[in-house]
């Protein structure tokens, strides 16, 4: 009856042995997969684990908390503040036929800066103390670390955007209402709401591409700053008439002209209606996909 | 298993990786080891496939690293302590890259259990000491529970209790059959924990051995002896045929002598020794011996007068310039 119980015993032993000498795997060929095989489940690494990745990374630092947080300030408050102040002062006379939203653009030009802000952060602090190098370890698809970045910035500018633009639209209606000689019409208001909050989105994910191609923050803040102002700056400067056509283009295309347009009912300087948004949609995408480029040849 | 073969890295005209072929084989302890500027941290990122390579290929088990579907249950590096968001949590930087390749959140708190950071996930990474930095790197790597470690510079401002730590950590991975490939500019730290060598400078291979083999080879051994009768002593050796060459503090070095055979030699002659002590020459001196020669190969061949080829030890200093691009 020995012999049977002795029996188990070579086999219970017998998996100990290969993970420490390790004849076999020692050689290229003989044990191509590796001796060692993680209980942990294999689930596929996706773009929605990515996404998820990514939103854990955006909410969890203070930096979006904080210029996202100004951004709302910003738009609630200068915003409202214009409502209040129009709505106060005395009105005799004419009602003006000036749009009545655009009492919101002021706030919304400053908000910019902030959104420009947290799009070059979103990547730029990654290149910035070398976490990128783990990024790119954990998910080597440059196109889907991009994609799931952007989607992510994406929402949540859009998102933040429209519910302040629409409580301050509501709101100044509310209070400015009745001094316009017409009220907004439905185009309007989904241009004031949804329209500027894609632009601003939108703009957001251009400084993400710059930022991505700079890989410095202040560097690609700077620049999307001047790509912001200097058309407007430089404008002022152009006194020769020889220049007056390019100093239109220059005020026309501006970025807070472009912003401007959104709020306004008719043609003016040029561009009209949703073209704005157009010409945003098509930067973004060209530094989107210059991004991308940038991501899949150079070193990380 | 990591392959590499006749992988070469070229930034303008200098050659920081120089046709690395070798195989990082499972089951063992793997010691990547060159000086500083070497071509280490480079190597390693291509292997990680964050650098592009001019020339050669690395597979991760037959595979390219960018071919991997699930690259941390494969893969778990260590590249840079400091690689973290300074306001993002312990717990959140791991989480973050959990989720994206879909490893459980439990995972999360295993890992900063086994690297002992549990009682500070919650806190910012900006209050981390290096040290507490190397282990979050170190928890990173493991999450996955991968085939194949990297970690590069693991002990780096760890205390002795830490390197201690990792020391062990690195052995049990191999010891469960798991491909651990460690770079280092200590020999002193590779001899205590790497099975299999790998030692390259200015970017070429110099060794590719076990650890045994490297050790026999380059760690000359001789006999310290020392006594109050030097001259009875000289004489007794040149006598029996031994050399002796001084050594420091009035001693004598005996090289290719049996420590065992010079005592006996010294009892018959009724010698008094203060000292009688086999020594061996550390394996730093052995492995800057391989990396200096390797330099002076660099500059004496090969270059015609004038041609404006770089002088010796241009290598120096990589590292530091591709980490401020």
């Amino acid at each position: 009856m020995t012999t049977p119980q002795q029996h188990p015993a070579p086999p219970q032993q017998a998996p100990q042995f290969p993970p420490q000498g390790q004849p076999q795997g020692y050689w290229p060929g003989q044990a191509p997969a590796g001796g060692y095989v993680s209980p942990i489940p294999v689930r596929k690494a996706t773009l929605g684990g990515a996404i998820a990745s990514e939103w854990t990374k955006i909410r969890s630092v203070r930096s979006t908390m904080w210029t996202l947080g100004v951004m709302v300030t910003l738009v609630l408050g200068i915003g409202l503040l214009a409502g209040a102040v129009v709505s106060g002062s005395a009105h005799t006379g004419e009602k003006p036929d000036t749009p009545l939203l655009i009492l919101g653009f002021y706030g919304v030009l400053l908000g910019t800066i902030c959104v420009i802000t947290l799009g070059v952060l979103t990547i730029s602090t990654e290149y910035g103390t070398g976490l990128i190098r783990t990024t790119l370890t954990a998910c080597p698809d440059r196109g889907r670390v991009l994609t799931a970045k952007a989607i992510v910035f994406f929402l949540l500018v859009f998102g933040i955007t429209l519910v302040c633009t629409t409580l301050v639209s509501i709101v100044d209606s509310m209070l400015v209402g009745d001094l316009v000689a017409h009220a907004p019409s439905g185009t309007e208001w989904l241009k004031a709401t949804v329209g500027v909050s894609l632009y601003l989105a939108l703009l957001g994910l251009l400084a993400l591409a710059v930022g991505t191609l700079l890989r410095h923050s202040a560097g690609a803040i700077t620049v999307m700053l001047g790509v912001m102002l200097l058309p407007l700056v430089l404008a002022m400067f152009m006194f020769s008439s020889s220049l007056a056509d390019v100093r239109q283009a220059m005020l026309v295309y501006s970025v807070p002209n472009q912003l401007a347009v959104l709020y306004s009912s008719g043609a003016s300087n040029g561009i009209s209606g949703w073209t704005p948004l157009w010409i945003m949609l098509g930067l973004a995408a060209a530094g989107l996909l210059g991004a991308y480029a940038s991501l899949v040849q150079r070193d990380s | 298993m990591i392959e590499l073969a006749g992988l070469t890295k070229r930034y303008g005209d200098k050659l920081a990786v120089d046709h690395l072929t070798f195989t990082v084989r499972p089951g063992l302890v793997t010691g990547f080891l060159g000086p500083n500027g070497a071509g280490k941290s480079t190597t390693m990122r291509m292997v990680l496939d964050l650098d592009n390579p001019t020339d050669g290929t690395v597979l991760i088990d037959g595979k390219h690293y960018r071919q991997l579907h699930d690259p941390l249950k494969m893969v778990g590096a260590l590249l840079d302590a400091k690689a973290a968001h300074g306001g993002r949590s312990a717990f959140n930087h791991l989480l973050c890259l959990a989720q994206s390749n879909g490893i459980p959140r439990a995972r999360v708190r295993e890992v900063l259990d086994t690297v002992g950071l549990t009682s500070v996930a919650k806190k910012r990474f900006k209050g981390f000491s290096l040290g507490m930095g190397q282990r979050l790197g170190i928890a990173a790597a493991l999450l996955g529970d991968p085939q194949i470690l990297m970690f590069d510079e693991p002990v780096n401002g760890l205390d002795p209790e830490g390197i201690h730590w990792i020391r062990n950590l690195m052995k049990n991975l191999a010891a469960q059959g798991r491909t651990v490939f460690v770079s280092s500019h200590l020999m002193s730290e590779m001899a205590l924990t790497a099975d299999h060598l790998v030692v390259i400078g200015q970017g070429r291979l110099l060794a590719d051995t076990s650890m045994a083999a490297f050790i026999a080879e380059n760690s000359r051994s001789y006999v310290r002896m020392r006594s109050p009768q030097q001259e009875r002593l000289r004489d007794m050796l040149s006598g029996a045929g031994i050399t002796a060459v001084p050594g420091e503090e009035g001693s004598l070095h005996v090289n290719g002598e049996d420590a065992a055979h010079l005592g006996e030699l010294a009892a018959r002659h009724q010698l008094v020794l203060h000292e009688l002590s086999p020594q061996r020459a550390s394996l730093e001196e052995a492995f800057m011996q391989l990396t200096a020669e390797s330099v002076e190969y660099h500059a004496h061949d090969g270059r015609p007068a004038g041609s404006g080829a770089p002088p010796p030890g241009a290598g120096w200093g990589d590292d530091w310039r591709k980490k401020g691009s």
